[in-house]
């Protein structure tokens, strides 16, 4: 038995998380960082995570109930991301892994979404829809690789949302995220006003949904429940026909739902209906390990361990744009997990 | 099954698609093909029927596209854009899926220089089929190579689309009949530049390697970085 120490620092959120090669989950901290206003800006991002650093990895070392000395590897997200946000998680790791004289280990931020998901939800073999504000993902496993079916041409459905959201002068309080307030007024309306629909083949586009909401908003002609709830009647719909047309094709017996869009009840419930049709079953992974955090970097780092897929500190550069079809998971092929 | 649509019989389930079902049966005394949008219960009735409309409205028009650019497609007989429904003609005859591995090089080159011409036709009628399998195209009883299917067929002219549209009927070519795939794909684009004329077919051809080298376990890519 040993313990894997996981780094998440892709975009807003700094989180560590500690996970048993058993498959525990002994710790789990997050550290949001909140834009006083707008979007995340990467640089001020990874000012927050430098500054939170040290008491994140403190405070999920102590929670895990562990010494720093029973760590027996380190894993961080090794992108794809923000940069300057990746360099400051990638920087704390090889700091912790060089001063333990442990190994180091890179995971893909996509695949440990799928990974955790998979541990947690007690899932084999999934088809995954991964929606968060900087991914949309439908992927499943197939020779190798989790491969991507399908996915977004443009921005995420969460930023989708989010900049939707910031345009209609709503505000984050109290914690609640923009995906929320959005659900929240969207079971308010029920009047559909007609947005673009667009899938192409089997992928997906949310810029020009996002500009005809905007202009539709600024309109001042409809009530801004009646928007939200056509906005996410569209793009939830178009989530769950490619999710579909994965699931099809694979004939996959699970869907698995996670990312930070993850929490919205109506996609459950539109992709719950889905898959049922398709005689499959439907899961959501919970919220703290459906959002970015360090258990699933931990989780995956165990797995990717096991495999001997470590990292020298020398060739540890972070990837930006690691696609998550490029990502090695031999641990899937030898049933390792 | 006597259910299926409104005046058709004998009707028989060909192909369950994500999207669609596709059945053959009589109606009003001909042989026919109908294709069915299903309502999808977890989209919300005025935004589904819209997309099931559009899409089946979008279809219909691409099918007669097609023929005005001397594509054989099927006959439609109605488009019925309230139950997001298509009746079209039942073309009789071998898939060319099916022909390959029994004809002779000479007819095999035959038939895929005018299964380029025909592609031709549709690129530079600003037309992408969007699923150029071999099981799509038939030859019928006329001699005819009719296309089928144009359920993905999007309008556009620009070199990328082409490519992908090429790019595939290739790769189908080689994962299926791989032993006759070069021959077959020369010979298409040959009639390819017929229609296209050489610089264009040039260009396309270049655009599919590219394409080609845009997937993920390429050596020569991954020699390149």
């Amino acid at each position: 038995m040993f313990y894997c120490l996981g780094i998440e620092s892709t975009a807003d959120d700094f989180s560590v998380g500690v996970a048993s090669s058993e498959g525990e989950i002994l710790s789990n901290v997050i550290s949001a960082y909140v834009p006083s206003e707008g979007g995340i800006h990467p640089r001020e991002a990874a000012r927050h995570h430098v500054k939170v650093a040290g008491e994140v990895v403190a405070e999920a070392i102590s929670k895990a109930g562990i010494s720093s000395r029973e760590i027996s590897v380190v894993a961080f997200s090794q992108g794809p991301g923000l940069g300057p946000c990746l360099r400051t998680g990638a920087t704390v790791a090889r700091a912790i892994a060089h001063y333990l004289g442990v190994p180091l280990v890179g995971v893909n931020h996509c695949v440990a979404h799928i990974e955790i998901g998979r541990l947690i939800c007690g899932v084999k073999d999934p088809v995954t829809l991964y929606v968060s504000g900087g991914n949309t993902i439908v992927t499943a496993y197939e020779g190798g690789r989790y491969r991507v079916f399908g996915e977004t041409l443009d921005i995420a459905v969460g930023n989708c949302l989010d900049v939707f959201a910031r345009r209609a002068g709503l505000r984050q309080e109290h914690g609640k995220p923009f995906g929320a307030l959005i659900e929240e007024l969207a079971s308010r309306g029920g009047e559909y006003i007609p947005l673009p629909y667009t899938v192409k083949g089997m992928d997906m586009s949310f810029s020009g949904l996002l500009t005809a909401a905007t202009n539709l908003l600024k309109s001042g002609k409809y009530d801004l429940a009646d928007l939200c709830y056509s906005l996410q009647e569209t793009a939830f719909s178009m989530l769950t026909e490619v999710t579909e047309r994965a699931l099809a094709h694979t004939e996959k017996g699970d869907v698995l739902l996670t990312g930070g869009v993850a929490a919205n009840k109506r996609l459950q419930s539109m992709l719950r209906s889905m898959a049922s049709e398709h005689g499959a079953e439907f899961h959501v992974v919970p919220k703290q390990y459906a959002l970015d955090n360090g258990a699933m970097i931990a989780w995956t780092g165990v797995l990717a361990y096991k495999c001997g897929l470590t990292l020298p500190i020398e060739r540890s550069y972070v990837r930006l744009r690691w696609r998550l079809d490029e990502a090695p998971v031999p641990w899937v092929e030898t049933g390792i997990f | 099954m006597e259910h299926v649509y409104p005046g058709l019989s004998d009707a028989r389930l060909l192909k369950r698609g994500a999207e669609a079902c596709l059945y053959c049966g009589v109606w009003h005394g001909r042989r026919v093909v109908v294709k069915r949008r299903f309502p999808k219960p977890y989209r919300i009735a005025e935004l589904d029927k819209r997309i099931r409309a559009r899409r089946t409205v979008k279809e219909a028009q691409i099918i007669h596209r097609a023929k005005e650019a001397g594509v054989p497609t099927p006959l439609l007989y109605l488009v019925d854009i309230a139950n997001a429904t298509l009746v079209m003609e039942y073309v009789d005859g071998p898939q060319v899926k099916t022909l390959i591995g029994g004809l002779s090089g000479e007819r095999r080159a035959e038939i895929f220089t005018r299964i380029g011409v025909l592609v031709g036709r549709l690129h530079i009628s600003g037309i992408i089929h969007g699923d150029l399998t071999t099981s799509n195209m038939i030859l019928d009883s006329r001699g005819r190579i009719v296309f089928l299917d144009f359920g993905l067929s999007e309008r556009s002219n620009t070199l990328e689309d082409r490519g992908i549209d090429i790019h595939l009927v290739k790769r189908v070519l080689y994962s299926t009949h791989h032993e006759y795939a070069e021959e077959c794909f020369s010979a298409l684009m040959e009639g390819y530049a017929q229609v296209m004329g050489a610089e264009e077919a040039r260009r396309v051809l270049e655009k599919v390697r590219e394409i080609e080298m845009r997937g993920r376990y390429v050596s020569e890519r991954r020699a390149k970085q």
